[in-house]
């Protein structure tokens, strides 16, 4: 990367942050420990190709193909990577299924563990102090909050994947989707519905 | 509130069950990295944990070394910048002059060891467990809030890496792992959601019959 470019996003003075984050980066590029072409490419990855779509894309395939859902619920690893995906905090992932009687939802407590592979890195609010002290504490009424309602007869179950194993919450395929494409699906799928703060 | 020994006091990042915080603030169509500078960080941190031989336990550890004030006002990207700063300087590979002034670094690391342990005859699904009130300063991946707490073996997970040994000494060392779950009533008392458990992933050294 050239001077320009790094100067080119920043008419205004760096920020105490900023400095520091350029400083460790200068740092460790002179010192050959790492280049900035490889920084470029860890950000394109996960700014283009690593992100919720690939999530979307096994819970369209498991609402079409039972046999599919059969084995993403039994190995869930397994089944992901039969779509191509894997990688950092993909080693060990276990899908969980919600149904009318059952709302699965997750967090990590100790720190921001999740499922990169299928979901991109975490938005802040995964991140953030309020979700993860709440959430073990009062699912039910912060899933409320959030725009989720599970009605007191629905189970809930949080996961707290601060551990080996990261989840992916399978949501219920929507009433009325009958006719639609795996691709129609996939596109209804969203993010907060696979954390389970959210429905497709 | 009794002042407890600083050495097992739980680190400010074990925030289950935390009472006080307010609303879950969410950002609709929420960019991947805000700033230019949290990207940076982001794709500096793989390569130089590899570069410098950090495990992940390690990684978190320095994150959980920060300082209290620093950690809850500062981003997760802030969090991986000062932890890999932290760990870079201590082992030598950057000096701390280098990094410029006003750099901030975690804390060093309790002096305290792991706690001993020996391996039991393992748990099956269905069993029930009681997590070890185990109090210890270090690196752990035990949340506070299931300490001394019973729960039902879900799930047999396959061998885990210790983290009190990754984060401490280096060391890999593989240990039956399982899916606990507890019921609320059990974590907050008997007004909690009495349709509502709480799954934690705990490794063996945690636990003991119940």
């Amino acid at each position: 990367m050239s001077e320009d470019h790094d100067h080119g996003h920043h008419p205004q003075p760096l920020t105490p942050i900023e400095e520091r984050a350029q400083a460790l980066e200068e740092l460790l590029t002179a010192k050959g420990i790492v280049s900035h072409e490889f920084i470029d490419q860890v950000v394109e990855a996960y700014a283009h190709d690593i992100g919720p779509m690939n999530g979307a894309r096994v819970v369209a395939r498991a609402w079409t193909d039972p046999a599919y859902k059969e084995r993403l619920l039994a190995d869930g690893t397994a089944a992901i990577a039969e779509l191509g995906y894997g990688g950092p905090e993909g080693d060990h992932i276990v899908v969980v299924e919600n149904t009318p009687d059952v709302h699965n939802v997750v967090v990590c407590t100790l720190c921001s563990c999740y499922p990169w592979p299928v979901l991109g890195l975490p938005p802040n609010w995964y991140k953030s102090p309020p979700y993860r002290a709440r959430m073990v504490r009062e699912p039910r009424a912060l899933l409320a909050e959030m725009g989720c309602e599970v009605p007191e007869g629905v189970e809930i179950r949080v996961w707290d994947s601060s551990a080996e194993i990261r989840y992916l919450v399978l949501p219920e395929r929507p009433a009325g989707t009958e006719d639609a494409t795996e691709d129609d699906l996939a596109a209804l799928v969203s993010r907060d519905a696979m954390i389970g703060v959210g429905r497709p | 509130m009794v002042a407890r020994d600083d050495e097992h006091v739980d680190g400010i990042h074990d925030l289950g069950g935390m009472q006080g915080f307010g609303p879950v603030e969410t950002e609709p169509d929420e960019p991947v990295f805000h700033e230019r500078w949290e990207g940076r960080t982001y794709g500096l941190a793989g390569a130089a944990l590899g570069a410098g031989g950090f495990n992940t336990p390690m990684f978190r550890h320095a994150i959980e070394r920060m300082d209290p004030a620093h950690y809850l006002s500062s981003s997760y990207y802030e969090h991986w910048l000062t932890a890999v700063a932290t760990l870079l300087v201590e082992a030598g590979i950057v000096r701390g002059d280098e990094l410029g002034a006003g750099f901030p670094l975690s804390r060093l690391a309790t002096a305290e060891d792991v706690p001993p342990f020996a391996p039991g005859d393992g748990f099956a699904v269905g069993d029930r467990v009681r997590v070890r009130d185990v109090r210890f300063g270090g690196h752990t991946r035990c949340p506070g809030y299931v300490r001394g707490r019973v729960g039902t073996v879900v799930r047999i997970d396959p061998p885990a890496p210790v983290p009190e040994l990754e984060a401490h000494r280096k060391e890999r060392v593989l240990e039956p792992a399982y899916g606990i779950r507890f019921e609320a009533t059990e974590l907050w008392g008997p007004d909690a959601d009495p349709a509502a458990a709480v799954h934690v992933d705990l490794c063996d050294r945690y636990l003991e019959a119940e």
